[in-house]
């Protein structure tokens, strides 16, 4: 089971909306390599992935992606938050508030919405693993991108604290290879 | 959200980091004894942390005992809390 807490992971500071930001963002919220693709990938791919080592790996990492993913729907909240909709539509989210109004909906920062085809579960643990290891470097070459883009010095230290930890996970999963790895020889 | 509380919940936000670190880290290196013992010594002062936090100002989670009327609706919700 899951349990919520009432606890962003990292603080969310940011000094001013900025609508051009938000509509940005979205790549991580709705977006192929988002906190959203992240979460729900490891945590469907846990049911057939042998050794315990990586089922657990796969349960807390997702875990820890969709608290990310709270994260990232909090900086777009607090970047939109009571902005009049002339202005929305200025800032060229006209078709998003003829949507949506100003919820947040899972799109990419194109307007495109999420999909599970932005995903892959194999029963095959060494091909699942490589997956992981490159959704790790694209969500970190995502966030990099992300913070050439920004000017909002809470929104980069935000974004700073997420791509530091696309880095641990990578590592973590390579781990989780070579263990898997290590019993599949000892299998053969 | 006052000073204070806002402190502590930042104290814990930052205590539940460290544990889940050292979490991840575990799950690959279940004998590393030395990160184990770190790992116990935050995980205890992140409970202690959490219950005096939830006894001043109200429930992080659903499982924890409440005051009436019930009390978890009512604490900020993370998005609203202003850093
Ligand atoms: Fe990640």
């Amino acid at each position: 089971m899951w349990r919520y807490e009432k606890i962003l992971q990292y603080p969310v500071r940011v000094s001013r909306t900025d609508l051009g930001l938000a509509k940005l963002l979205s790549a991580q919220y709705g977006g192929p390599d988002s906190e959203l693709s992240a979460g729900l990938r490891y945590l469907t791919q846990r049911y057939v992935i042998p050794t315990d080592e990586a089922k657990a790996i796969l349960t807390d990492i997702g875990t820890e992606e969709l608290a990310h993913w709270e994260i990232i729907g909090t900086l777009i909240y607090k970047l939109t938050e009571g902005v009049p909709v002339q202005r929305l539509r200025r800032a060229g989210l006209g078709a998003d508030y003829a949507q949506h109004g100003r919820a947040i909906y899972p799109s990419d920062a194109t307007g495109v919405p999420w999909t599970a085809s932005y995903i892959q579960a194999h029963e095959d643990p060494i091909a699942t693993l490589h997956e992981n290891m490159a959704a790790e470097q694209k969500a970190r070459a995502t966030y990099e991108n992300l913070i050439d883009l920004s000017n909002d010095a809470g929104v980069i230290d935000t974004l700073i604290f997420l791509r530091k930890r696309e880095v641990v996970h990578f590592q973590r999963f390579g781990e989780a290879l070579n263990i898997v790895r290590d019993h599949l020889e000892a299998q053969d | 959200m006052t000073r204070e509380e806002l402190r502590q919940l930042r104290e814990i936000q930052a205590l539940e980091f460290t544990v889940l670190e050292f979490a991840l880290y575990l799950d690959t290196h279940l004998q590393d004894q030395a990160a184990l013992k770190e790992y116990n010594r935050y995980s205890q002062q992140l409970r202690e942390l959490r219950m005096d936090y939830q006894e001043r100002y109200g429930p992080l989670h659903i499982m924890h005992p409440s005051d009436y009327p019930w009390e978890y609706p009512r604490s900020p919700w993370p998005w609203q809390i202003e850093y």
